[in-house]
């Protein structure tokens, strides 16, 4: 069930990206409506200015940050990882996504945890999980799993299993 | 105390012994296992799921007190049985240890759920697959939860352990090999 | 108020020297594995880093490995004092994928399933609350009718706890009548003893001047955390999944939402006090608006819900659907969905992205009690350590459901 019908995302998909579009002449890569979201598509180099001015600009006024996820996707030579953030503005009942891209070599991306305090933790989650460096970030170590683990266990290459089980049968079903 | 208060009272089976006027013998052994079978402190050590269905077991539904495990400790020092409920991930591993190593003789353990017994359903990077890994375990509690029947009914599985122990288990030299694969002194 | 105000100022650094104390995991006054190594200053803390990871079982990595039918299990485990709301969470997730209209009666009866859960996790967290102050009787009296509410959910679907109840598309069968019978008869009984276990508590002094101060909140930097859920309410604010998004017709109930003033530990024992006496509400009102006797307990996706055997057994089609669904080999639209749903601790949220395959490509859980434990360091400074006690049980943060 849809929590806003598709004509209602895309104005505000439309409304969203022409104040987008207005203050970052360059820099908004793509949009689209993903079934009930507007989903922003953004430079990694603006990306913390923009968040701010969700956050800032009273016609936007996207003051909470639901929740923010890394993504990794190896194929994409040069846009390996992407960040998500997703934001809610309680008042008018708006909802809608950022995205950027960052490549493998240089995995960095400036700290939200500045504007939103919410994302202190969901960061270091994400640092955990695939290694995204988050520049400015006031304690960026590992939260969920051992401090003194060296791999990131979220990236796609990385096994699920633990590998010192014996006992399973790999033949049936397969790991 | 009335005939028919009488009947419904039920008493722990007496040990095998020779009885007489005045005087019941029977071995040291006998005796004290059936003083510490029926109150057994345990400590629960519950992190997840399994947690809750013991406090489902505590509560007054499926009363674990009838048991003697009325009085929870959570001082290791204190505790007679290691109750460890729920997934435990490698982070906790050690806590587990120095828990367990804490305890005083004599002690057991009950593993209770299927992450604690081999992991469950999360064969993941993070996660122990089973505490007997770290520690000797007395007797697994199947179950994903297992229901409150099923704990209580390990909590008597220990209890047939308790009550038939030597006093020179612990001091024996299978016990003193068991303790060395895990390297605990 | 007690003469002892819940914040102290920090007096001059030159003459202080500040006690480490670890709030360990194992702890019995957490409820949950996590850590908390208090600065404290005699009996006032004055600096809290939290550890947690415990307990992480890899959800996130586990889901892109099981197919979409298999991923309810791993869902029941997050908030386990609540799991029909996260099972109900992600099948909507995956309904909302495929675009799948589900008939007016299975909503309801999602909706009684999941406020009965909601009143069982509000069931813990109250009585623990009790415990924590040292009142156990409540916990004792009230712990029998959570026993009530597993039987409901055991004939259902079969387990308690645990419960992975419903599919993609409905419910796995029919509610039998007894099931019926037994959520009459909760219904008739479970509001006297509601109110007898308020009794015990709401308007104990004893209980009241030990809650009201402890651990307040403001409203803004409720919002900064990213407080969702009962904790949120009794800040003041009146965000509810529920209402503002409404899923499986919520919006053909009324409700109140209850609302406090101060955020602390009286409030939210309150509000959560309350949310039950709404959710017997919602219950009522949904249990009028279901017809018994309507056969109907799923909707028509027949590529993601078991086709009955005897069809199986007969029709070609329903054989090759039972056999893709059973080996995960379900069709599923490309694409991304985030759906939220309001759980015993606030809006849990499902970030779905799918590319096509059987397993989901990311599946990220927006989970309530990992980001407003952020906050607890800032609700506990200045405050006494039984205060931080009280503060962390009263904010129901359930170990499944900080570490995933």
């Amino acid at each position: 069930m849809a929590v806003l019908t598709e004509e209602k995302t895309q104005a505000l998909h439309d409304q969203v990206l022409h104040l987008l579009k207005e203050k970052f002449t360059t820099g908004i890569v793509s949009s689209s409506c993903e079934y009930d979201f507007p989903v922003f598509i953004v430079e990694k180099e603006i990306i913390h200015d923009v968040l701010q001015y969700v956050k800032e600009e009273p016609s936007l006024n996207y003051h909470f940050l639901t929740t923010m996820c890394v993504l990794h996707y190896p194929e994409n030579h040069g846009n390996e990882f992407a960040v998500m953030y997703q934001f809610h503005n309680m008042p008018a009942n708006h909802r809608i996504r950022i995205k950027t891209f960052i490549p493998d070599q240089k995995l960095e991306i400036p700290t939200a945890s500045d504007i939103f305090e919410c994302a202190n933790w969901m960061e270091r989650q994400e640092y955990d999980f695939f290694g995204v460096n988050f520049i400015g970030h006031p304690n960026l170590i590992r939260i969920l799993n051992m401090e003194d683990i060296t791999f990131f266990p979220m990236r796609k290459e990385f096994p699920l299993e633990d590998q010192t089980r014996d006992d399973k049968n790999d033949t049936m079903f397969g790991r | 105390m009335s005939e028919i208060a009488r009947t419904k009272m039920q008493m722990a089976q007496a040990p095998a012994g020779l009885e007489g006027p005045g005087f019941f013998l029977t071995s040291m052994e006998k005796a004290v296992g059936l003083a510490r079978k029926n109150s057994i402190w345990p400590l629960p050590f519950a992190t997840s799921c399994c947690g809750i269905e013991f406090m489902a077991t505590m509560a007054s539904h499926y009363d674990l007190g009838r048991f003697g495990s009325e009085r929870l400790s959570f001082s290791p020092r204190q505790a007679d049985l290691l109750m460890v409920m729920g997934t435990i991930a490698k982070k906790m591993g050690p806590v587990l240890r120095q828990v367990y190593e804490q305890m005083a003789e004599p002690r057991w353990v009950l593993s209770v759920g299927a992450c604690a017994s081999s992991g469950g359903i999360f064969d993941t990077y993070s996660v122990l697959q089973g505490i007997d890994r770290i520690i000797p375990v007395d007797v697994y509690v199947p179950g994903c939860p297992p229901r409150p029947e099923q704990i209580i009914d390990g909590l008597m599985r220990v209890q047939d352990l308790v009550g038939h122990e030597s006093f020179r288990r612990r001091n024996s030299q299978e016990y003193k090999e068991l303790m060395n694969k895990y390297g605990i002194e | 108020m007690n003469e002892f105000s819940s914040t102290q100022e920090e007096p001059k650094a030159e003459e202080k020297e500040y006690t480490t104390l670890n709030l360990g995991p194992t702890h019995p006054a957490t409820h949950g594995i996590f850590q908390n190594v208090l600065k404290m200053d005699g009996e006032i803390i004055r600096d809290a880093v939290p550890t947690i990871g415990y307990i992480h079982r890899a959800f996130e990595k586990l889901a892109e490995r099981r197919p979409y039918a298999q991923i309810r299990p791993l869902t029941d485990r997050l908030n386990y004092c609540s799991s029909p709301i996260n099972n109900m969470g992600w099948d909507m997730t995956v309904e909302k994928l495929i675009r799948a209209d589900i008939p007016k009666r299975v909503q309801y009866m999602r909706i009684v399933v999941m406020e009965l859960s909601r009143i069982s996790d509000h069931i813990i967290c109250n009585s623990v609350v009790g415990v924590d102050t040292g009142a156990l009787t409540g916990f004792t009296y009230i712990f029998q009718w959570r026993e009530k509410i597993y039987e409901i959910f055991e004939d259902i679907c079969g387990a308690r706890l645990t419960t992975n109840i419903g599919r993609i598309g409905g419910f796995e069968r029919q509610w039998p009548d007894n099931v019926w019978a037994k959520i009459d008869n909760f219904m008739k009984e479970f509001p006297r003893i509601l109110k007898e276990f308020e009794s015990l508590l709401m308007r104990n002094r004893i209980f009241m001047e030990r809650t009201i101060g402890a651990g307040p909140i403001k409203p803004e930097r409720a919002l900064e955390f990213g407080f969702t859920g009962p904790n949120l309410r009794a800040a003041g604010l009146d965000y509810d999944v529920r209402v503002t998004n409404p899923y499986s017709s919520y919006e053909d109930f009324t409700f109140n939402i209850p609302i406090g003033k101060e955020g602390d530990v009286y409030d939210r024992f309150m509000v959560r006090e309350h949310e039950m006496w709404e959710s017997l509400s919602i219950i009522e009102q949904a249990l009028k608006k279901i017809d018994r006797k309507d056969p109907i307990f799923h909707g028509d996706v027949p590529e993601f819900f078991l086709p009955p055997k005897e069809d199986v057994y007969n029709k070609m089609e329903a054989l090759i659907y039972h056999f893709k669904i059973v080996m995960g080999e379900m069709d599923v639209p490309k694409g991304e969905v985030y759906h939220a749903v309001e759980g015993g601790n606030g809006e849990l949220g499902f970030y779905l992205v799918s590319d096509g395959g059987r397993t989901p490509y990311r599946l990220h859980f927006r989970r309530p009690c990992f980001i407003y434990y952020q906050a607890y360091p800032e609700l506990i400074k200045g405050s006494m350590l039984s205060d931080a006690i009280l503060t962390m049980s009263s904010m129901n943060v359930i170990a499944g459901e900080l570490d995933a």
